[in-house]
């Protein structure tokens, strides 16, 4: 379509178009970016210019008590107890596993299994909503503390006792990646900014209005590490907040730079991240502290700087709700527990013609079975798809086009991961590394026979993950 | 000519050096092997299904040998006859076994436990499972994509396109444990043929609580206790608000049956009860799952629906 506007276009502005469309061709070649791999899906960042707003307390939260990657939490309240916003409710259950903090003031109506986001039982704590009272260690003041007074083992430690998980969607306790084990040492850290999936931009808001407190958060970071590097790694489709952060961190000495990153799914995993911006590798089945590197989301550091300097426990997140058919999208702060319809009412109810809501973006999320299910700390988005976009193509047989290979970020071959998983043939898929599959999709998005690629390799990394369990529990 | 003739003689004249060179060669390597393997391999039914427990036949063959009692080995293919004959051969003793059966514990037909999502993924229910609960709002319920048909290699266990439900054969069912492990949701049981292939089973193993269950499907065991109090024999137990009649326990009364609320307790091959007038509702003649199958497959001439599935099926399967 450009081409044929600049046909009609008379030479000379035909020249410099031209030139302009070079330039930005070039500059986002010249981006640092993942070597091998990866997708451009359509971008769709609707809600990019709306401002967080904050939802209104609902009637009543219930609030899983396994919202982190690992071991469920241990409930500490009972039934009818009275709670206040910010009050633990529930206490780790393990090393990989973290606290749960009431999200609301009221009674605890009861401990109970709840269907969740699969259709599934998990439990939970049902919250019948009094009032909005906090407990008083919470600052609840606006004034931005810049000040950092804790040790870095105090640090790691409010973490762990404010239940910091990552937010950018896997939830992982962020106390366990804040603990370097023993042999090993971290160079630099890594703030995720990159927000590539498509439609969501909870990330994107939150750097433009609380890049203060995003700054102060990373030096947070960078001190319970010992670290004396940082990079912000942003998409290059977000220039306003590259422009905002790149002038907010003049003044550190250089010790926090941004970087500018080449609009490519899935630039925002952990392991392409840090490949693009540091060259290393993060070997297969290593973490990113093997090649000295901590990645942490822009969300989880906003989270550590409330919870460092305001002492407040992560109780609500930013959720980004969203689809082509809604009437209005939007940011919104939201208190976890919340219910993901109050969220989709407020985004101006459900269109008729809608086809799925997914919990996440449209890369990774995951399809809601009911949406009566409350918002946990993992729920980065609510995305709504009409029907014509939610329906999957008729699954054709493989033409062995290789383009599965091709986009693969980890280098990988998709197609005969999955074949392996139909055939269930689990121990030749681990010796082809399906465990260093990051889930992104791109396989799926880009076979031309809609083959379910990801579905097949996720199964896979079930019952590969079984057998390793099994294989070390003997 | 000269080198056609030359040709013959000299690759005859090698063929046969090699010949002779390898049959010593193999009367000096050769291992010993029990001929009785053989020979009840040669009893085996050959069907390599791995019901026994072993890879195949062979394995089991060979174990049957080793073993000094035939008592843990079992041939669920060749039943009792199998082992007989296979004792005979071994000269040992063996004691007749229940033949077992596949019994599917799930009656949510799409006329009482209704579709509320739809799946368009991966058409096999492992894949389903691991993405989700399942179409329906029972979680525990079958999926009929149909992993257990593919499983058997007896075709004993088919799809009902009626009821979306798998259905076994019991004339063809060997019990060989194959659709067991094949179904995600793990609804397949094996359970004793019993007296007249006579048996009595809950069609249901929905754990929610009773309110949860109905609401999902109204078929579903609500766990009413309803059966156990009536039972004489104590053989029902209630756990986790579902009922499960113990196959040794149950002297076949079928005085469960007829109280079940949710008609989620099963009759097979019984001949059909007497009607009372006053009571028509509680006294209606259960559906005969046998009976029902049987005429069913009799009567679909063309079973559309199956066709495009497995159309779809041949599509999907991985070349």
């Amino acid at each position: 379509m450009i081409t044929k506007k600049i046909t009609r276009l008379n030479n000379k502005t035909r020249e410099s178009l031209n030139k302009t469309l070079n330039e930005l061709y070039n500059t986002q070649n010249m981006l640092k970016t993942f070597p091998k791999g990866g997708v451009h899906p359509p971008e769709n960042k609707l809600s990019a210019d709306k401002r967080i707003e904050t939802l209104e307390i609902p009637k009543q939260v219930t609030i899983p008590l396994h919202q982190n990657l690992g071991a469920p939490s241990k409930v500490l309240v009972k039934k009818k107890d009275k709670v206040k916003v910010g009050q633990i409710i529930a206490e780790a259950g393990g090393f990989v596993s973290s606290n749960i903090h009431a999200s609301v003031s009221g009674t605890v109506l009861k401990i109970d299994e709840i269907t969740d986001t699969t259709g599934y039982k998990k439990m939970a704590v049902v919250i019948n909503v009094e009032g909005d009272e906090w407990e008083e260690s919470i600052d609840r003041s606006e004034a931005i503390v810049s000040e950092i007074k804790l040790t870095p083992e105090e640090i790691v430690k409010k973490t762990a006792e404010m239940g910091i998980v990552g937010l950018g969607g896997a939830t992982f306790p962020t106390q366990v990646k804040l603990s370097i084990p023993k042999g090993q040492s971290c160079e630099f850290l890594i703030i995720n900014g990159v927000e590539c999936e498509p439609y969501l931009t909870s990330d994107h808001r939150l750097m433009l209005e609380h890049g203060k407190e995003l700054i102060i958060g990373t030096q947070i970071l960078m001190k319970a590490l010992n670290v004396n590097k940082a990079y912000i790694g942003i998409e290059n489709n977000k220039p306003d907040a590259i422009e905002y952060l790149t002038e907010l961190v003049s003044n550190t000495n250089n010790t926090i730079e941004i970087v500018a990153l080449k609009v490519q799914y899935p630039q925002g995993g952990e392991k392409q991240l840090i490949k693009a911006i540091t060259g290393r590798e993060v070997p297969s089945g290593g973490l990113p502290i093997h090649v000295g590197v901590v990645v942490q989301n822009v969300g989880t550091t906003y989270a550590v700087y409330e919870a460092v300097q305001k002492n407040k426990p992560l109780f609500e997140r930013i959720v980004t709700v969203t689809g082509k058919s809604l009437s209005s999208t939007g940011n919104y702060k939201v208190r976890i527990g919340t219910s993901v319809d109050l969220l989709i009412e407020k985004a101006g109810g459900l269109p008729s013609d809608s086809g799925k809501v997914i919990n996440g973006g449209p890369m990774m999320g995951k399809a809601l079975k009911i949406t009566d299910v409350p918002v946990t700390k993992g729920t980065s988005g609510i995305l709504i798809l009409k029907n014509d976009e939610a329906k999957r193509e008729r699954i054709m047989p493989c033409i062995k086009c290789s383009k599965c290979i091709s986009v693969c970020p980890q280098g990988l071959e998709p197609y005969f991961l999955m074949n392996l998983a139909d055939k269930k043939m689990w121990e030749d898929a681990e010796k082809q590394h399906n465990m260093d599959c990051i889930e992104c999709g791109s396989c799926s998005y880009i076979c031309p026979s809609a083959r379910p690629l990801l579905d097949y390799i996720r199964y896979g990394k079930q019952n590969v993950g079984a057998l390793i369990r099994s294989r070390m529990k003997r | 000519m000269n080198i056609i003739l030359l040709s013959i003689i000299v690759l005859g004249v090698v063929g046969l050096l090699a010949g002779v060179i390898l049959y010593f060669i193999a009367e000096k390597f050769k291992v010993y092997e029990d001929p009785k393997i053989d020979e009840v391999e040669e009893a085996l039914p050959a069907a390599n299904c791995g019901g026994c427990g072993y890879p195949g036949c062979r394995n089991f063959a060979e174990s049957c040998v080793k073993a000094d009692d035939l008592g843990t080995l079992f041939c669920p293919v060749g039943g009792n006859e199998t082992m007989k004959k296979v004792a005979e051969i071994l000269g040992k003793t063996v004691e007749d076994k229940d033949p077992l059966i596949a019994v599917v514990k799930c009656n949510g037909n799409p006329n009482v436990r209704k579709k509320t999502t739809s799946y368009d993924g991966a058409a096999t229910c492992a894949m389903e499972t691991a993405l989700y609960g399942g179409h329906t709002d029972c979680q525990y319920g079958c999926l009929g994509h149909g992993d257990c048909v593919d499983a058997c290699s007896f075709d004993a266990i088919k799809m009902n396109a009626q009821t979306g439900l798998p259905e076994v054969n019991q004339d063809t069912c060997t019990g060989c444990n194959a659709c067991v492990d094949a179904c995600p949701k793990n609804i397949i049981e094996l359970r004793p043929k019993g007296k007249k292939d006579r048996r009595i089973f809950v069609s249901c193993i929905n754990q929610d609580r009773g309110g949860t269950a109905k609401k999902a499907c109204e078929a579903a065991c609500i766990g009413c206790k309803a059966c156990v109090n009536v039972c004489k024999f104590d053989a029902i137990v209630v756990e986790n608000f579902l009922a499960y009649i113990d196959p040794n326990k149950c002297k076949l009364c079928r005085a469960c049956v007829t109280v079940c609320p949710t008609n989620a307790i099963w009759e097979v091959n019984f001949p059909p009860r007497k009607i009372k007038t006053d009571e028509p509702k509680k006294t209606q003649p259960k559906k005969n799952a046998l009976e029902n199958q049987t005429k069913k497959e009799e009567e679909a001439p063309i079973d559309l629906k199956n066709i495009i599935k497995n159309d779809n099926k041949k599509d999907n399967e991985i070349k």
